[in-house]
């Protein structure tokens, strides 16, 4: 059952890209909310010139890590959908709400008043889905969603989240999305004033990741939770803590060195290690205490079929995210290269 | 309120508000590059305005599209985790390769949406391409999946759970070929019709606006031949399911009795109590001709079925006449167009045609509705037909009424402002035709 192993090693990675692409899209959300003092209205423009062509190609990473879930790993989907069924539900309104606000204030032809409300639903959205999307996750590496027989509504659909350690999970997703979409901004924007706005924030978001991972660290250990303990110490836990140390140190020291492309690749790096940090501590389990990779997977003849699908997908894929990149983010890749695309512009509107 | 009625009303719900912009997904698309290929080849500014106006509107759709298929790919573990456990690796194949026509279509419609003076026009236009034929793709993986519920194939049932699995088999299900043929005609036909009507309208006011004739001869080139062919794949549709849904069938002609040589009702109220549909006009022996191709062959009735089997009658039965009359109505407009045309004069000429045209502009977002509520509520008591009962498969959760209410007004939220925000766009705003045109 290798092909099992190599599955969720797939889905693992589009939850990854989902978070580097989709959670920054949500951080700018809350920068959007965060917006203060005489340049507000000029952070808000950037940030929606930064996501605009981008977020719905960066949403559809969770669509694909869902329909992985529940082709390779059935039973794992459905108890999650019960088990979670509230968080999950309040994350989808979340989701809901932020995409269409966000696309009805861009194309408010209006200009009407109403056009700010858009803004605060796509921002105040934007806050609260990352929230609730860790607390999701939080609750599952903690090991309480075994589904009790004969347990009270309470203790079988609100008890297993309501807890302090998937809160904490949950400020760290919001504190990792506002980090990665400030440090992915300092690239962006191209005015130096509004290059230092962004890495002030993203110098105080990194230290909002560092404050919510120790308190979902301690409290982690507090309740003896067997992630925590597996992160301090399974075999890989040293180097791995080093390695995130690293990656954390270099985002910072790039951020106040103004080297914002190397600060842009290491916070990716430190926020993938975070996540790997927490496959590796969970593995094999699916659902600890329920499910495993094996005991979950689907047959042999599925499992094989979807890894094909996967490798005919990525081939449309990648060159087409690559193009979509290229067109959009290319000055911000100017180091890779240029993209000569003033020769034949349409006159503009 | 039950658990399984408020579990069936929130998928219904959310299901029927997101086909409307999956619809629009696919048939936009294909309009605004219709319409940027006419400018491409012309030079005429009108078309490359036409196909912004459209891109405008599409963003909008596509976003409220692109979130409301979110839901509910979560919504069906949500609300039926078995069925999912049961038929994810199944018909998980479909899905995910739904999955990545879909995620080409997001990225395309970025670059398309916002590319307009980052690309050369041929490459734009390549772009819009990209998007109309990974919208129908995904769609068409979508529905192959629903088709695999109506014709579950490619596994066998041991100790209760499906082993010997063959997705390629499940995929290749005997509805796959006419349930995804239907509803991509469908999508064209639809949007083809909606767009034709909005701008006939506009054309009542004044007939030789140039920018509004040439949105109305784009839409029709889409609308005719999508709404010509329909009743063709619907013939097909018709006699697939008289073969392997006989108790869909006999509900959507409210046929209570087996008998041969069965008659086609047109209208008529069924009642399930008495086992009879009143008040419709029969044409003789014509259903048992368009379900097996011959007057006097046998059509089972609902009587061959227990009454546990049954769908609910008179629901299936007024939708599929309401999706068999707007459809023949959306045909007979057609009609009209090509009359007209066959005698060389210009649709705008004919006040009565852009009426109803204009009257038609939601006919063929209700007969997709109605079309899925045929499918969906005829396929009843049944999830996956003949293998797991829907109430089998509904989630442990109690308290179902509190999500439908709350995805009821969220809904109702985004359906009053998407329509406020396009009545703004294609209505109040200046054309830019005019400014463009200014020497």
């Amino acid at each position: 059952m290798t092909l099992a192993y190599l599955l969720a090693g797939v889905t693992m990675v589009a939850l990854n890209a989902y978070v580097l692409l989709g959670g920054a899209d949500f951080g700018a959300g809350v920068w959007d909310l965060l917006a203060r003092g005489p340049r507000a209205a000029r952070q808000r423009a950037a940030i929606e010139q930064g996501i605009g062509p981008i977020w719905e190609a960066n949403h559809v990473w969770v669509i694909l890590v869902v329909v992985l879930l529940f082709t390779c790993f059935p039973p794992v989907y459905a108890h999650l959908s019960v088990a979670l069924h509230i968080p999950i539900s309040v994350m989808l309104v979340g989701i809901v709400l932020r995409g269409s606000a966000f696309t009805f204030r861009a194309y408010d032809s209006t200009k009407s008043p109403v056009q700010k409300y858009w803004g605060r639903i796509f921002s105040i959205s934007s806050t609260i889905t990352p929230i609730v999307l860790g607390v999701c996750v939080g609750s599952l590496v903690s090991g309480a969603l075994a589904l009790p027989v004969n347990a009270s509504f309470a203790a079988t659909y609100v008890m297993p989240w309501l807890t302090p350690f998937a809160f904490a999970v949950g400020f760290l997703t919001l504190a990792v999305f506002a980090f990665l979409a400030a440090v992915y901004l300092t690239v962006e924007v191209k005015e130096p004033e509004l290059q230092e706005d962004f890495r002030r924030m993203a110098l105080g978001a990194a230290v909002a990741v560092g404050v919510c991972a120790g308190a979902a660290l301690f409290l982690g250990r507090a309740s003896k939770l067997g992630v925590t303990e597996a992160l301090l110490t399974r075999a890989w836990a040293v180097p791995f803590q080093l390695f995130t140390a690293a990656t954390a140190i270099t985002t910072i020291v790039a951020l106040l060195r103004r080297r914002y492309s190397l600060a842009r690749i290491a916070a990716g790096a430190q926020v993938s290690a975070l996540m790997w940090g927490w496959a590796g501590a969970q593995f094999p389990a699916l659902v600890p205490g329920v499910h495993t990779i094996e005991s979950a997977a689907a047959p042999y003849i599925t499992l094989k079929l979807v890894s094909i699908g996967l490798v005919g997908g990525a081939l449309v894929l990648v060159p087409s995210l690559w193009y979509l990149f290229r067109v959009f983010k290319s000055d911000t890749m100017s180091a890779f290269e240029r993209v000569d695309t003033v020769e034949y512009r349409i006159p503009k509107e | 309120m039950t658990d399984l009625l408020a579990a069936r009303t929130q998928m219904a719900l959310s299901l029927g508000f997101h086909i409307i912009f999956a619809v629009i997904g696919i048939g936009m698309p294909a309009l605004m590059v219709l319409a940027e290929r006419k400018w491409l080849k012309t030079g005429d500014p009108v078309w490359l305005d036409l196909a912004k106006r459209w891109s405008k509107g599409t963003a909008i759709l596509f976003a409220v599209g692109a979130v409301s298929g979110t839901v509910l790919s979560f919504e069906l573990g949500l609300l039926w985790p078995k069925f999912m456990e049961y038929a994810g690796p199944i018909i998980g194949m479909p899905f995910s390769l739904e999955g990545f026509a879909f995620f080409t279509e997001a990225i395309f419609l970025g670059i398309y949406l916002y590319g307009w003076t980052k690309l050369s026009p041929r490459a734009h236009w390549w772009s819009g391409v990209a998007v109309a034929v990974s919208g129908t793709v995904s769609g068409i993986f979508v529905v192959f999946a629903n088709a695999w519920m109506n014709a579950p194939t490619g596994f066998e049932i041991v100790n209760g759970m499906p082993t010997n699995i063959d997705p390629i088999a499940a995929m290749l299900n005997p509805a796959a070929f006419h349930q995804t043929l239907h509803m991509t005609i469908a999508a064209f036909a639809t949007t083809g019709i909606a767009v034709a009507g909005i701008h006939a309208w506009m054309l009542r006011k004044n007939p030789s606006d140039h920018f509004h004739r040439s949105a109305l001869h784009i839409a029709l080139l889409v609308a005719i031949p999508a709404s010509l062919l329909q009743p063709l794949s619907g013939d097909i549709s018709a006699k697939f399911v008289a073969k392997w849904q006989p108790a869909k069938l006999a509900a959507m002609e409210g046929q209570f009795e087996t008998e041969r040589g069965a008659p086609l009702r047109i209208g008529g109220i069924p009642n399930e109590a008495t086992r009879e549909t009143k008040y419709a006009i029969e044409i003789p022996k014509a259903l048992s001709f368009l379900a097996f191709a011959d007057l006097n062959s046998e059509v089972k009735g609902l009587d061959a079925f227990p009454e546990e089997d049954w769908p609910p009658v008179a629901i299936t039965h007024f939708a599929f006449q309401i999706m068999i009359g707007l459809g023949s109505l959306m045909m007979l407009a057609c009609l009209w167009v090509l009359f007209l045309w066959w005698r060389k004069r210009e649709v705008s000429s004919s006040r009565p045609l852009l009426t109803f045209l204009a009257l038609l502009t939601p006919a063929g977002f209700l007969a997709v509705e109605a079309g899925w509520i045929v499918t969906e509520v005829g396929r009843q008591p049944w999830i996956v037909y003949g293998f797991m009962r829907t109430k089998d498969a509904l989630t442990p959760m109690p308290g179902l009424v509190v999500p439908l209410i709350g995805i009821s007004l969220l809904y109702l939220f985004l359906g009053v402002v998407v329509v406020y925000l396009l009545h703004a766009q294609i209505f109040k705003t200046k054309p830019v035709t005019v400014e463009m045109r200014a020497p």
